[in-house]
């Protein structure tokens, strides 16, 4: 029988050339390590927050839980208006929102899907005071004590047992609305025998006394609540059985009960504010994007939308993504064949002349390549400009009248030009590696063979060179349809790209998910084109210069 | 490939004509360029050539556009933060890229086509999409640095560009360096362990002075990376951190002063003077490496 095999310190061979691989291959993973950490962090991370974006729509839900709540029973297809349970939750869910200044950002979430969302909710939220003083003033009619604030502390605050639910759902409220925490310590917590007795109140003034301790560091006890306890306050009456109760402002309590004072009718104060409210619109919009995570934004990209009926098309005048989607790849394409047009003789002429001349042309090709982009852009706005140097040789030749100045720019042809010009390097390079691997003796060959020019090139020399065509193609084409700034500062609103549309929505629309889903769409196409050209090129053979 | 005697008629008209559909290509490659150089001398505010400049008359001349540049507070500005965040930017991306693609380079790397994919991705993300994503993210950073670290405002600005541009042109310095070191000789670092020195010493004293010629150019692409980009400092900076291609691409797209072609004259020189430099350093660690004379 064989020996194990050993190395000089006497353990099996096999075990130590085991435990040094393994220490090198660690060796390796430290030296990578950091790297990969910073670029997980700083671009991975973003990329993936990106992707999340798209899909997230957790606004509806925290801004109006309860009448999300309350509408997931309503019929949307049909033609009955909501209940008017669903108007009671929107008014307190309204009022919470409009005190946190949190509103208008659902409606500017909701105008995305229905234009006029946003002025309905900014205008309601001014509204809300109205309607919760046809409660509120009726009571301090009845007794001045109402108006002060120690009263509502007194009745709601805890006298031993308290209610630790309540508080903690009102707290995850405050903070799923104002996307801050609300987890700061109160000097409240709501009474466990008057919430029961008296639940929507005692939420209200709950959801008010945590908002104004953690949001605006003040004392709850030395504060007036809102005026939405109000109408809180009598709805409850008008079901509690007060006969047990014994505890602060009973007597208040038992005289408003008797008074039998008005609930306000909700929803015909919403119809009286805004008649858009009395309308199915609004409540179909906020019940079908209700949901934590959405595909609005991806139908949005695509020009569909969501409709209580399922996907639709979106109105004829507001499609305009897939124009542009299709515009982006068609205008890509036309860049790709200009550089395949343009870049073919130079990479030729390259690969055919001897190596000092190649060198000194080469030089021609990469100074562009190395001239900043804001340069070579600014470059082509100078020549292409109706004042510009084109039009003013034109013009100096005769070729066109003054009066004729051709428009080169803000346009279509403005973008295919200076792209075609800033890509035109990336084309010519692929190409060059390639060609100059193809021995110019099998041209001759086949000249030799009886072959005319054309033949020799069309059939012997072209197949060849199709390598460096396909790797040249993909590239210049990848990065033609993720660009942004050639076509905004030359292409007008008629030669931009989807990128340009993705900068709009970040910074002008503010419409981040459509932003988001866009640029989602845009790197799929990328990542694909991307592993296309690893299959038939290689990552590995990017060369830089 | 020189013109045989024996050619026909037809040949030499393809072959003429070929060298002249060429030179025009060259032209359409180089002209721009060239044309904005004299246009930044013009005398006048405008964006074209004057008669007294088609003169050549010393009167359409000027320096005034340059004057502009080095004394209006905008421009200065745009340049002190170029300065600032392109150099931080290099060191950053080189520091890191450099080790890595040393760990790159061993023969065990588990998961290397992973870790190349993620390393590589910067360059293969469009820059729009590049920058959607580092807004919405850079954003947030900001806010936690400044409310829960206690930054200051602007600080915490330039780190927000600094680390985009340091991420953007890690793939560059990744490319070259992991270029160079495929022709490197491992026996030289046997032999220094060999003679006795140290992992640490055998890097700076063996490898290091090898391979300084890819690092150098890796840094200079990733250097131009960050001078060049515009698009994630204008999605992830604010108004303080504008740099020279931000002041470049507001004015073209706003009011268009001739400065802009001045810069553009300063930003083609300094990139002649880089692709010589670059050049110079591929021929030399060809050299080192014994490749090829250049």
């Amino acid at each position: 029988m064989a020996e194990v095999m050993q190395a000089a310190d006497g353990t099996p061979l096999k075990r130590s050339l085991a435990r040094a691989l393994r220490r090198q291959k660690l060796r390796a993973l430290a030296l990578i390590a950091p790297l990969l950490l910073f670029v997980l962090i700083t671009f991975i991370v973003p990329i993936a927050s990106m992707l999340f974006r798209s899909v997230e729509n957790d606004i509806v839900a925290n801004t109006l839980p309860y009448t999300v709540e309350a509408l997931a029973d309503w019929d949307a297809t049909g033609t009955d208006l909501p209940p008017e349970q669903v108007y009671e939750a929107m008014f307190y869910d309204m009022f919470l929102a409009s005190e946190a200044k949190r509103h208008t950002r659902l409606g500017t979430r909701l105008n995305y899907e229905t234009t006029g969302m946003s002025s309905l909710f900014r205008q309601s939220g001014r509204n809300m005071d109205d309607i919760a003083d046809l409660s509120y003033e009726p009571l301090e009619d009845l007794d001045d004590a109402w108006d002060d604030g120690e009263t509502w502390y007194a009745l709601f605050n805890t006298r031993g047992v308290s209610d630790a639910t309540l508080l903690n759902d009102q707290r995850t409220r405050v903070a799923r609305l104002s996307g801050t925490a609300a987890d700061a310590e109160i000097n409240f917590a709501p009474d466990a025998e008057v919430s029961a007795l008296l639940p929507l109140a005692a939420r209200e003034y709950t959801a008010w006394a945590v908002f104004v301790a953690t949001q605006n560091n003040r004392d709850p006890a030395e504060r007036d609540p809102w005026e939405s306890v109000a109408p809180a306050l009598v709805t409850d009456l008008q079901r509690a059985d007060l006969s047990g109760y014994v505890g602060p402002a009973a007597d208040m309590l038992r005289a408003a009960q008797q008074a039998d004072l008005p609930v306000p009718d909700f929803a015909q104060e919403f119809g009286a504010m805004d008649e858009d409210w009395a309308s199915l619109e609004p409540w179909q919009t906020i019940q079908t994007h209700s949901g934590t995570y959405t595909s609005g934004y991806f139908l949005n990209a695509i020009d569909a939308q969501k409709t209580p009926e399922g996907v639709a098309w979106q109105p004829e005048e507001k499609q305009i993504l897939l124009t542009l989607f299709g515009r982006t790849i068609w205008m890509s394409l036309l860049i790709t064949f200009s550089c395949i047009a343009l870049g073919y003789p130079i990479a030729w002429l390259l690969a055919n002349l001897p190596m000092r001349q190649a060198n000194v042309l080469l030089i021609l090709v990469l100074l562009p390549f190395w001239t900043s982009l804001l340069v070579r852009t600014s470059a082509w706005k100078v020549m292409l400009q109706q004042q510009g140097v084109i039009n003013d040789v034109l013009v100096w030749i005769g070729l066109v009248a003054d009066d004729g100045r051709l428009i080169m720019i803000n346009n279509q042809f403005g973008t295919i030009v200076a792209m075609t010009h800033i890509l035109l390097p990336f084309m010519i390079l692929p190409m060059y590696s390639v060609m100059q691997t193809i021995p110019p003796s099998y041209l001759r060959a086949a000249k030799s063979l009886g072959a005319t020019n054309w033949t020799a090139f069309w059939r012997v020399y072209f197949p060849q060179s199709v390598p460096g065509i396909g790797a040249g193609s993909i590239l210049v084409f990848i990065l033609s349809i993720g660009y942004y700034i050639t076509p905004e500062i030359v292409g007008g609103t008629k030669g931009v790209f989807i990128s340009n549309r993705i900068a709009f929505h970040i910074s002008s629309s503010l419409n981040w998910g459509l932003a988001a889903a866009l640029g989602t769409i845009l790197l799929a196409a990328v990542l694909v084109l991307y592993w296309a050209y690893d299959k038939i090129v290689g990552i590995d053979n990017v060369k830089l210069g | 490939m020189g013109l045989p005697p024996y050619a026909t008629l037809g040949q030499r008209i393809w072959y003429y004509s070929f060298r002249v559909i060429c030179g025009l290509i060259f032209f359409f490659l180089v002209a721009p360029i060239v044309v904005v150089m004299p246009l930044s001398f013009n005398a006048q505010d405008f964006f074209t050539f004057t008669p007294e400049m088609l003169r050549l008359d010393p009167e359409g001349y000027s320096l005034k556009h340059y004057r502009d540049f080095f004394t209006n507070p905008q421009w200065q500005l745009a340049l002190k933060n170029s300065l600032i965040i392109a150099p931080l930017a290099t060191i950053i991306s080189v520091t890191l890229g450099t080790l890595a693609a040393i760990g790159l380079s061993q023969s065990h790397v588990p998961f290397k086509g992973a870790i190349m994919a993620i390393l590589i991705s910067p360059m293969i993300v469009p820059l729009i999409i590049s920058a959607t994503g580092m807004f919405f993210f850079y954003a947030q950073l900001g806010n936690w640095m400044e409310g829960t670290l206690g930054l200051d405002k602007g600080f915490v600005g330039y780190v927000k560009v600094i680390l985009a541009h340091a991420v953007l042109g890690i793939p560059f310095v990744i490319i070259t360096v992991t270029a160079t070191l495929v022709g490197f000789d491992r026996s030289l670092t046997r032999a220094a362990a060999n003679m006795g020195a140290g992992p640490v010493t055998t890097f700076f004293r063996v490898q290091m002075p090898l391979i300084l010629p890819g690092v150098i150019s890796g840094g200079l692409f990733a250097f131009i990376t960050s001078f060049d980009e515009v698009v994630v400092v204008l999605f992830v900076g604010s108004a303080s951190q504008k740099t020279l291609p931000w002041q470049m691409f507001i004015g073209l797209r706003e009011q268009i002063s001739p400065t802009i072609l001045a810069v553009a004259t300063i930003l083609v020189v300094i990139s002649i003077a880089l692709l010589t430099t670059v050049e110079l350093l591929r021929r030399r660690s060809e050299r080192l490496r014994g490749m090829s004379p250049g």
